[in-house]
């Protein structure tokens, strides 16, 4: 109860206040926006929250974070089209709802389903916070080590149909990260005598480079579009009363949510896939799905949104991220020489539940501002995308360069802009990438450090926790094997050949 | 021949135009990291396995070289969507967008934050065809909001413009600050 109330003093500092309000609104409009995702916009302002206290910059992250699949149900619905990745599933049964005019009901019920998907996450974080609290001292350098390769394993895996591309570009990650002169035995690793690639590769520019500037360039190329136009009208809390109806659905997806949340290298995709076909098997009209089921649509969005939350779990506790926008948070924490980790949880749980309560006030906050604005984001969203991508360009410009004030900086982000293009035009994963540029720097000084204390290969798993998380490792790769022989039995290709049956591979 | 058309399913996925390009550049990349592996990296004496240098680039460059060669075998025998050359030459449409990009950082130092801002968002609002006079009111609002929450209010670092040694005394200070 004290921490609760310690963590409720820090959240009541006006700045955490302000950047919550900005982060959530300025989230919610960014999600709505068909083509900056959430990951291009903490991109940009990473930079900036640097110069703010953790608490801040951490509250304007989570905000924009947490708020954006909020606002990309809303073209989701609407006009058929995504205003983020993770919105994908709800274009399935939202517009067919908006085209039997019920779009109305169809994100009233997206409002709600989010909502209850992320305050039922963050109750049960605050529930598991003191368990967490408990059980993370036990995490030492080999655990650490072992749930750092999991990620890395289950992020190649989770990439059905592409794993050999996830597999080479998490490899690619990794290498980006051994680049430069490494800080224990002081040797150059792939520098080719070169200075500007003695400092390595750092990792805002790259993130940078593949989400921001990408992106923009992209938008910059393609053919001009703005969205159609679109009008709702009604209460938009009606459909509180009709997601009480499909409660069992709506809890189960934000359960699952919340447990693919916590597991490094998984995220809303796999949450939504799972809730989703649970949802259908599980359902009295199962035809319905594809063709404006709210069932669907719950399943949906209380799955993507209860993803948010959860992923703070291993970013907090273990210090390491499950996805890209958790990994840019990273960053924030290591500025301010904050190490997220198990000590967080043993002697800053006051600043855990004051990051908890902000997710609880940032779904407060979206929803008030949504049940008032969404024909005014409507128009918003109608900024052609060209436009679009001049101003992702501009804003770009000031998270690489105010780095480092370096021109070499911008130079190595423009180039990464280039690869991000070709692989988001590809539709390869960028995540990867970035997940095995941080998780590859944890696995090497982890690693350095466990082997210190092991004699022999079977003392690496011979404590508790790093035995469950060994065996876990094994799990996946037993199951993954399994269902790739089981797929191949029933002459199911791994991935659906025909682009009918492609899905994004790209997150945030 | 049955053997064939097994090996062709396992590997088989759906693949966009230019993939096949992209596979065979990051596997000739990859290639390229493996030869120089002993050359830039350390094999250092008195030191165990796993504090070797050399220990991490050789698991990443390896598992590029090994993911990288399934993944080209992947694209080779997965049905072509034709289109390669169309989508390459999109790829290289990007270089005209880094060169724009490139010359606003240089200019920045020179000319300031928010004049060169107001003069790229111009430039390129009318490079990406948008020529009424509404859109270019838009983009100069942009243009001179962007640097004043940025530098002026959120006092993120970027240098003031040399330019601006030359304002008069009054607005030489204000502009040094905020932008």
């Amino acid at each position: 109860m004290d921490t609760l109330l310690s963590g409720l003093q820090i959240l009541a500092q006006w700045q955490v206040l302000a950047a919550l309000v900005i982060g959530s609104i300025g989230g919610v409009v960014i999600g709505a926006l068909p083509g900056v995702g959430p990951a291009v916009a903490i991109a940009i302002l990473l930079p900036a929250t640097f110069a703010f206290e953790p608490i801040v910059g951490l509250s304007l992250l989570l905000g924009i974070y947490g708020s954006s699949m909020y606002g990309g149900a809303i073209p989701a619905i609407l006009i058929n089209t995504p205003g983020t990745p993770a919105n994908a599933l709800t274009t399935y049964d939202g517009y067919p709802m908006t085209k039997r005019k019920e779009g109305h009901r169809a994100l009233s019920l997206a409002y709600t389903a989010s909502f209850f998907g992320g305050i039922f996450s963050v109750i049960c974080l605050i529930l598991l916070a003191p368990l967490l609290a408990l059980v993370a001292p036990h995490f030492g350098s080999r655990e650490i080590f072992l749930a750092a390769f999991m990620g890395i394993l289950l992020v190649v895996v989770a990439h059905r149909g592409q794993t050999f591309a996830a597999g080479m570009l998490a490899c690619f990650g990794i290498f980006l990260n051994t680049v430069g002169l490494e800080p224990v035995k002081y040797t150059k690793r792939f520098t080719f005598d070169q200075t500007w690639l003695s400092s390595g590769f750092d990792l805002i520019v790259v993130v940078l480079g593949l989400f921001a500037l990408s992106q923009a360039f992209l938008l910059l190329i393609e053919k001009d579009h703005a969205p159609g136009e679109a009008h709702v009208q009604g209460n938009m809390l009606s459909g509180m009363k009709e997601l009480l109806g499909i409660k069992r659905i709506a809890t189960v997806s934000s359960s699952l949510g919340v447990l693919m949340g916590m597991i490094p290298g998984v995220g809303e995709f796999t949450a939504q896939f799972l809730s989703y076909t649970y949802a259908q098997k599980s359902s009295k009209t199962p035809d319905a799905f594809g063709n404006g089921s709210p069932e669907g649509l719950v399943a949906s969005e209380a799955a993507n949104n209860a993803v948010p939350g959860a992923a703070m779990i291993p970013l907090l506790a273990l210090g390491i991220p499950g996805e890209a926008l958790t990994a840019m948070m990273l960053s924030v924490f290591y500025v301010h020489n904050v190490i997220p980790g198990p000590q967080l949880f043993e002697t800053q749980l006051d600043f855990v539940m004051a990051l908890y309560l902000a997710l609880i006030l940032l779904n407060v906050i979206v929803l008030v501002f949504l049940l008032f604005s969404t024909n005014l984001l409507l128009k918003i969203i109608q900024i052609p995308t060209r436009f679009l991508g001049m101003m992702i360009l501009i804003l770009s410009f000031i998270g690489v360069y105010s780095l480092r004030n370096s021109i070499t900086d911008c130079a190595i982000a423009a180039g990464f802009g280039v690869l991000g293009l070709i692989l988001k035009r590809l539709n390869l994963p960028i995540v990867p990438i970035i997940l095995g540029m941080v998780l590859g720097g944890i696995m090497e000084v982890k690693l350095r450090a466990a082997m210190a204390a092991v004699k022999t290969p079977i003392d690496f798993i011979s404590r508790p926790i790093a035995a469950i998380i060994f065996v876990m490792i094994i799990g996946i790769l037993v199951l993954h094997i399994r269902t790739l022989i089981r797929e191949q039995k029933a002459k199911q290709k791994p991935e659906p050949v025909g682009p009918d049956y492609e899905h994004s591979s790209q997150q945030g | 021949m049955t053997h064939i058309k097994y090996f062709q399913e396992l590997f088989q996925r759906y693949r966009r135009p230019g993939d096949l390009v992209f596979a065979v550049v990051f596997l000739v990349f990859a290639l390229f990291l493996l030869s120089q592996l002993g050359e830039q990296t350390k094999w250092v004496k008195r030191t165990k396995w796993f504090g070797q240098p050399s220990l991490w680039p050789s698991i990443a460059v390896w598992g590029m070289v090994i993911f990288g060669a399934f993944h080209l075998l992947g694209s080779m025998v997965s049905p072509r969507i034709y289109g390669r050359l169309k989508e390459i030459m999109f790829w290289l449409r990007s270089l005209e967008y880094v060169v724009y990009f490139l010359a606003y950082v240089a200019i920045v130092p020179l000319a300031g934050y928010l004049p060169s801002t107001i003069l790229f968002a111009l430039f390129l609002t009318l490079r990406a065809g948008f020529h009424r006079p509404q859109h270019l009111a838009f983009s100069l609002l942009f243009a001179v909001c962007v640097p004043l929450i940025f530098r002026g209010f959120l006092q993120v670092k970027i240098p003031a413009g040399e330019i601006y040694q030359h304002l008069p005394d009054a607005l030489r200070a204000f502009a040094l600050t905020y932008l």
